[in-house]
Order: structure tokens, then sequence, then C-alpha cells
């Protein structure tokens, strides 16, 4: 291991410390909750969608959201490890054919729809 | 004036820091850095110390280098850069500078050798416009334009921004934030790019328009070989203590 891998290791110890991110892929739903700070406060909001796309590459891995809101598409990337993203919760697992959706980005309604994944089951 | 150092360029990364903000970095490590020679005034004229970093086999080092280190007691190195210091910064000979020499917080100005890109037209090279993608214009959609005058100067000035060879050169990037100094694997982290490929040699100083944070190690963080028994293992650890010492005064 090389020393950038190697302090990218210790950032992502760092950052999911006491935290735990479920697997998932394109294709799944997912409720992220978002950080907010206004001020001094902080709380919390979440961001429900279908993932469409995720980047595995150590610290800067990422994935993307996309919903529909007021019918008009929204798409968030949010960074795995950021500490902004404190909870990852998968609402539903697709069944996708696909690593990358971003042909969802042209559909709407029935044509958007993905199956659900019945079979899956937690890799050990 | 405090001393810089000799590091490799490893590559970038990112770090999420305290406020969850992320801060893009470069790594620097630091190999086997180590004084080589002072220049003095009596002997110069000037004040510089010679840094040397990495390490070259003794096979590839010519006869004189080789007397050079050997007068230093150091190991050949792959790279040998001077730092003008003044007067009260000189470090001894020998005395090996680590990474905590900067501290989080402080600004750096780096120099290093940028990627050569071969021979670049005058669009990429001087950000020229171009001409027009149509309205006539046949071939030359990239070319510069007009170089010059007519018949009254009747040459082309000197200096004239043209194609040719682009990159590959000294470059010089100021003002960049330390984020983190590890000196026990002597690693510094610089906030935002640096000059140059990966596995390149960059010099790394104070930065000459910020001024210097107080609690920085005047003349310099620094360890001295422990080899000879008796009389450098009583110094080394007052001389490594005096570094530590809070600095008297910001020279210029």
């Amino acid at each position: 291991m090389n020393i950038i891998q190697k302090l990218e290791a210790e950032q992502i110890a760092k950052q999911t410390e006491g935290k735990t991110i479920p697997d998932f892929q394109a294709g799944d739903t997912l409720r992220v909750d978002v950080k907010i700070r206004e001020g001094e406060r902080e709380r919390i909001q979440a961001f429900e969608g279908v993932c469409i796309a995720r980047a595995n590459k150590g610290i800067s891995s990422n994935f993307t959201v996309r919903k529909l809101s007021y019918g008009e598409g929204v798409e968030r990337v949010f960074p795995l490890y950021g500490p902004a993203v404190d909870n990852i919760t998968v609402v539903r697992r697709g069944k996708v054919r696909r690593a990358k959706l971003y042909y969802l980005r042209g559909r709407t309604g029935k044509a958007a729809r993905i199956a659900e994944k019945k079979d899956w089951h937690r890799k050990k | 004036m405090r001393t810089g150092l000799i590091a490799k360029k490893l590559g970038m990364t990112r770090i999420f820091n305290d406020n969850g903000h992320h801060v893009p970095v470069t790594v620097l490590q630091l190999e086997n850095l180590q004084v080589v020679a002072q220049r003095t005034v009596e002997k110069d004229g000037y004040t510089a110390l010679q840094l040397g970093a990495g390490t070259r086999k003794v096979k590839n080092v010519t006869k004189g280098q080789r007397g050079h280190f050997a007068k230093a007691e150091v190991e050949p190195k792959a790279k040998v850069a001077e730092f003008r210091v003044s007067d009260d910064a000189l470090v001894d000979v020998g005395a090996e500078i680590t990474a905590d020499h900067f501290i989080p917080g402080q600004y750096v100005d780096v120099v290093g050798t940028s990627k050569g890109k071969g021979f670049a037209g005058a669009m990429k090279r001087h950000n020229f416009g171009g001409l027009r993608a149509s309205h006539g214009v046949s071939i030359s959609h990239r070319s510069h334009g007009s170089t010059g005058q007519c018949q009254d100067p009747g040459r082309v000035f000197k200096g004239k921004k043209m194609a040719g060879h682009l990159g590959d050169a000294r470059t010089t990037v100021q003002n960049l934030e330390i984020v983190e100094a590890r000196a026990s694997e002597g690693l510094l982290l610089v906030r935002g790019g640096v000059p140059g490929a990966k596995n390149g040699w960059v010099l790394v100083s104070d930065a000459v328009k910020k001024a210097l944070p107080e609690n920085v190690p005047t003349p310099a963080a620094f360890k001295l070989p422990a080899k000879e028994e008796a009389a450098p293992v009583e110094a080394a650890p007052a001389e490594a203590e005096a570094p530590k010492a809070p600095a008297e005064g910001n020279e210029e």
C-alpha cells in the first residue's frame, strides 16, 4: 500500500467511526440523512430517491441520488465518506442491468420504474 | 529568513476537516533531507544552506560529488538545492530537517518543474482566441493572428507570443496553506496543487507574501545525527529542543 492509499484508509476509518454504510448499488432507492447547519443549529434533512450512479475511488467515493421534486428532476451527488452524510438507509433494492442509470434522466412516470430485487441477501 | 526544504511530490488526495468541508491536498514527502553544506559571507559572499534529499547509488555519483558528500558525512543525494537564509538561521552540516519545520495553517511557496507539454500552439500556450470557425476562415482556426505591423518595423518584435515549447519549466506557486505536517512519517500536506509530475522534486519555503507565524521553529526543525557517542548525543537533545522554542521575532 503506498502512502496516499494509507492516508486515504486512515481518513476513511476516521470518517466511518460510529457509522455504518450499507451495501447498496445503482438502482436501489436510498434515504440519505444530510446534516444541515443553520448558524449554530444543526438539523437533519432526508433526501430520498433512486441511486443512479456510484463511483468507488477511496476517500473520494461518491454516489448520485435522483428524485422528482414537484415534477422537476433533482440529482444530488454525495461523498460516501463525507461528514455531512449522517446516515444512509436502503429503502428498496432495484433490479437493474446497468452500473450507471443515466437513461432515467429522460424518463418519468411508468417508463422510469425499476423492478424490485427479490432475491437479495447480504453478502457475508 | 529560514531555510526551505526539498520534498518529493507523491500525489493528491482529499481530507475532510473539522468543519466537514473537503480540502484538496497534495502529499509531499521528505526523504533523507539533510544539510550538505553551508555558504557563509566570509567564504562565499552570501549566506545559504545547501540541502540534499533522496538517495543515489554510489556508483552513479561522480568522484567530485562523492568527495563533497563525504566531507559532509552524508549519503549521496539525488537532489541538491540551496536556500538563502539569514545569518542566524544556519543549521549544522549533517542535520536532518524534519517535516514539523512548517506548522499547520502557515503559508508556503512551492517551486517545481511543470509537466512538459511539447510544442504547443498559441491557443494552448498563451490563451489566444484563435480565428473564427466560419466566415471564410480555412485551415487556420487555431492559429495566432497577425504578428506585427507593416513595412515600418518590417520585422517581428522580440518576445512576440507564438507557438513553441510549453511546460517543463521552473514554476512557483505562492501562498499554499499547510494542512498537516507529520514529522514521524516525513509527510507534508499542502492545500491545493503543486507543479510537476508525481515523484518529482519540489522546493518548499515560507511564503514571501504572508507574515510568518510566531511559533514556527527557528532556525529550523531538525535532528542531529546520533552517530558518534560522546559529543553529538549530548548536543542533540539540547539542539533539538532549541528549535521548539518560540521564535524571538519574525525576520524578513
